[in-house]
């Protein structure tokens, strides 16, 4: 099959507003017929569910958590991202395009990104009239703040709960729909299969996690909003409960997956402080704003930092980028805080950390304070007091989090961060639609791979998430359904149902019966640090080879020494969990493949065996300006190549010095 | 595991609604006081795997406190014995060598148990769902800076949306009640200027939905506050019994 991104004609700014024009449409009395099935309910689910359900679809919406708005999109700490220029700082829709574009490293496709920057004003006024509490400034206007990749503030934001507020914004527009019988809500509810009838996506097979019921359910469409699969790592920041199986079992029926190895991590997480760990915890973004990262000059140098003098500081990003800074993209951060580190310059106990250090700007904060005041004569401490208070209005949260996880009291001494995996640009592959390669399957949000390429900037996850749900899809779902409306519903006893229920039914019994003598956490762990050390910040095709042998071996292990324990007809979170890993082992292989047939070095994906002479990544457009896309086959996977046509900006090699 | 501290744990467990729970007895031992408590939960639980015992259920997902999943009653308090965090913010250095911990589940009728430490609060999005929204479909919005919102008013209604909606602040009141849960979107809404159209009827409706859900009355102990991860205040409730008792004259009077 050959892959069709079905991009409109015409000029890049006229696309989506001559798409929307002339876009097929159905007429209200045939949407009430036309039952949408969304799985996944974080800001791309619900969004969708509910601005589908207000259109007039009959919509059914399915979570694993207790509630829809427990959704990891609550997690997003720092921003959102909207070109409105409110700061008259030079931003538009154009820079956003441009900026993101470049951000992902010359990876992404130019017309989904324009679409994207283009909608994003909207997001922001529309959760605004949904009650969203954004940060205002006190003459009641909309605040902003700085971002990574970017030299204009364009970023909204709740205090240190951006997402958490959009995410109760669509849960409550979606919540009103539940109330008006127009969405029915599955909660604790997981998809384990897509039923595909005639080559269409046709329904799904979801196991109540409560009783362990299979149920069946019909859908004219199946929309997979469903996240990232970053958890294939074990240690991430993603929720203990987020996981690759939806869009696995998509890609198995026959679902392109999109540049499977484009993870990003994340430069400020708090670092690993022991085996016991379970997950890693992110310092926002928007912190780097306001602090500066440093390491000792000396390596090994073990003295309170606070006692450590100035000249014999390394602020390295501010010596390596001078034009930005603490500011630069996401994985240039990372990189440059592994590099340190790797050459003995880490400090704390692990010396796998860097220091993330908010004195300078406490005390910036505190002189503007005490000017405000007319406190011409005050003391430092008297300053710093004031800025501490500042500080504290705008990241309390995130401080607080910092000093309960590690002890340590972040407005004493800095921070000890080090990178972590936090989202993955890459996802299922789909069309300017945003359909997969299987015709009524779509996936929104952040598990496609659509908008940011080998690089995804900072505020941009909720931006996309949103876009897709409130903006995008129902337009882009009419072209579709509006050639179904002759399509009756059909009965759940259909062969394809049958054999989707025992195929999963089957499954859930092998995991149960293998009674072998090691947990899922141990194959999840053993996994993790495999993908981390050979396919995490650095690759290299040596490593990533052996990756593969190891994961095989993992998965050979998986399937004849796991245990788990209970049944299936009951609430049982270690069978979920044993279900999730061993679809994470088979994506773990697939991104490997991919990482290593990508032999070049861009955004997040960094090869060792190319990079310029100060250790940058070193793109080859010339062999690999594509998208890879890889079509599933029973013992192997074949690759599909979307090139990349860059036709309004120029392609260049990325520099933020 | 790498630490030095040696605790017994007492947890609830109960295989599912249908049958009667019991307090276990578990040593935990050489825990490390950098854990978060569900981390040692989890080693707990690979213990009973490996022992073919079964492991305890819990809720939990974020492990960062944002969520709002995660549930456990600790030693008589919901998340345990700090202040404005959630059980998965819990880390043991909060306890000493030697320890006994009580673990049980939120109690309260409206809040029926599923499995061990897991419950049913479905109760919460129903109670949304009947009122807890500002009525504006997709693409109906004007400029979001048209309508300028004093800096006080945002910092008010934010520091209401900051509810996780764990449903502590119902397991901590004697009553079961869950005026907090419910004043805290009412007060949220209430202090926007797109919330007003709908400010009346949403207060009658979610209280409506709250009753019917059958959550206990609310005495003013203020045990709800006292308790709640995001430290919502009572200020929320004072607030919505006033628009609550406006709402019913206006009715009324027709």
């Amino acid at each position: 099959m050959s892959l069709n991104s079905n991009i409109p004609e015409g000029k890049l700014e006229e696309k989506w507003t001559k798409y929307k024009s002339t876009v097929p449409l159905v007429n209200p009395a045939n949407k009430r017929n036309l039952e949408v099935l969304v799985v996944g309910s974080g800001l791309a689910g619900a969004a969708a569910a509910a601005s589908l359900a207000e259109l007039g679809y009959k919509v059914k919406c399915f979570c694993f958590q207790d509630s829809p708005r427990r959704a990891h999109s609550i997690a997003a700490q720092g921003g959102i991202n909207a070109a409105k220029n409110y700061q008259n700082d030079g931003d538009s829709v154009y820079r956003l395009f441009y900026d993101t574009i470049k951000g992902g490293d010359y990876r992404a496709r130019e017309a989904n990104v324009y679409r994207l920057a283009e909608i994003s004003p909207n997001i922001i006024d529309q959760c605004v009239a949904q009650g969203v509490p954004f940060a205002r400034e006190y003459g009641g206007m909309l605040s902003n703040r700085s971002f990574g990749g970017t030299q204009v503030q364009r970023t909204f934001y709740a205090a240190g709960q951006t997402g958490q507020q959009l995410l109760l914004g669509a849960y409550s527009a979606l919540e009103r729909q539940v109330g008006m019988g127009t969405v029915q809500m599955f909660s604790r509810h997981e998809m384990l299969d897509v039923v595909v009838i005639d080559g269409k996506a046709r329904g799904i097979i979801a196991r109540n996690l409560i009783t362990g019921e299979l149920e069946r359910h019909f859908g004219h469409s199946v929309l997979l909003c469903t996240g990232g699969y970053g958890n294939v790592f074990f240690l991430s920041t993603n929720a203990m409960g987020s996981n690759v199986s939806a869009t696995w079992k998509a890609h198995k029926k026959g679902a392109y997956f999109g540049n499977p190895s484009f993870t990003q991590i994340h430069p400020t997480c708090i670092p690993v402080s022991g085996d016991h760990q379970s997950k890693l915890t992110l310092m926002s973004e928007s912190l780097r704003n306001d602090g500066r990262i440093w390491v000792p000059k000396k390596a090994g140098d073990n003295r309170n930092p606070n006692d450590i003098p100035e000249e014999e500081r390394d602020y390295y990003l501010e010596r390596r980028y001078p034009a930005f800074g603490n500011l630069v993209p996401r994985d240039v951060a990372s990189r440059a805080a592994k590099e340190r580190c790797d050459a003995g310059f880490g400090v704390g106990n692990s010396k796998m950390a860097v220091y993330l250090d908010f004195k300078f700007n406490m005390m910036r904060y505190g002189r503007v304070e005490a000017t405000k005041l007319g406190m011409t004569d005050a003391s430092d401490a008297e300053i710093f007091k004031m800025g501490k208070d500042v500080v504290k209005e705008k990241y309390g949260n995130l401080f607080d989090m910092y000093k309960q996880i590690t002890g340590e009291d972040p407005y004493e001494l800095p921070m000890r961060i080090y990178p972590a995996v936090h989202y993955t640009m890459g996802g299922l592959w789909v069309d300017y639609n945003l359909m997969t390669t299987v015709p009524g399957m779509y996936a929104l949000g952040e598990a496609n791979f659509s908008d940011h390429g080998a690089n995804r900037l900072g505020a941009s996850a909720l931006m996309q998430g949103l876009a897709d749900g409130y903006f995008v899809i129902p337009y882009t779902i009419g072209a579709y359904l509006s050639k179904e409306i002759a399509t009756k519903a059909i009965s759940t006893d259909h062969e394809a149902f049958v054999e989707a229920e025992k195929s999963v039914s089957e499954r859930l019994n092998k995991l149960l019966t293998i009674n072998g003598t090691k947990t899922v956490d141990y194959f999840h762990k053993k996994l993790g640090k495999v993908m981390w050390d050979k396919c995490g910040m650095a690759r290299s095709a040596g490593g990533l080879n052996q990756a593969i042998v190891e994961i095989k071996a993992i998965r050979e292990e998986f399937w004849n020494d796991l245990r788990v324990p209970g049944t299936a007809d009951e609430f049982n979170p270690e069978l979920e969990k044993a279900g999730r890993v061993a679809d994470f082992i088979e994506l773990g292989e697939l991104m490997c493949i991919d990482a290593l047939e990508r032999n070049e070095s861009c955004g997040g994906h960094f090869r060792e065996e190319s990079q310029t002479e100060d250790g940058e990544a070193l793109r080859d457009d010339e062999n690999y300006s594509y998208v890879s896309a890889w079509e599933f086959k029973e013992a192997d996977w074949d690759l599909h190549k979307e090139e990349l046509k860059f036709e309004n900006i120029k392609i260049a090699q990325r520099s933020y010095k | 595991m790498s630490g030095n501290m040696n605790l017994t744990l007492k947890v609830w467990r109960q295989k599912n609604n249908k049958v009667k729970g019991s307090l276990v007895d578990y040593k935990v031992n050489e825990v490390s006081p950098d854990m978060s408590f569900l981390e040692m939960f989890d080693v707990l639980n690979e213990q009973l795997i490996i022992k073919g015992d079964e492991p305890i259920a819990f809720d939990h997902d974020c492990r960062e406190g944002i969520c709002g999943m995660c549930s456990m009653h600790i030693n008589g308090r919901p998340h345990g014995p700090k202040d404005a965090i959630t059980t998965c913010q819990l880390h043991m250095r909060s306890f000493k060598d030697g320890d006994t911990i009580v673990v049980e589940p939120w109690r309260a009728k409206a809040f029926p148990v599923i499995k061990d430490l897991t419950v049913d609060r479905s109760a919460f999005d129903r109670i949304i769902a009947s009122g807890g929204y500002i009525s504006v479909n997709t693409g109906n919005a004007q400029d979001g800076n048209t309508l300028p919102i004093p800096k006080v008013d945002a910092d008010i209604a934010f520091a209401a949306a900051a509810c996780i909606g764990c449903g502590a602040c119902v397991a901590a009141c004697k009553n079961a009640s869950a005026m907090l849960f419910v004043s805290a979107k009412v007060n949220q809404l209430a202090h926007l200027p797109q919330g007003k159209p709908e400010r009346m009827e949403r207060v009658r409706a979610m209280v409506a939905q709250m009753d019917k859900e059958g959550f206990g009355s609310c005495t003013n102990t203020g045990a709800c506050a006292a308790e709640c991860p995001k430290e919502i205040s009572l200020v929320n409730i004072a607030a919505m019994n006033r628009d609550y008792l406006k709402s019913n004259l206006i009715d009324a009077e027709g």
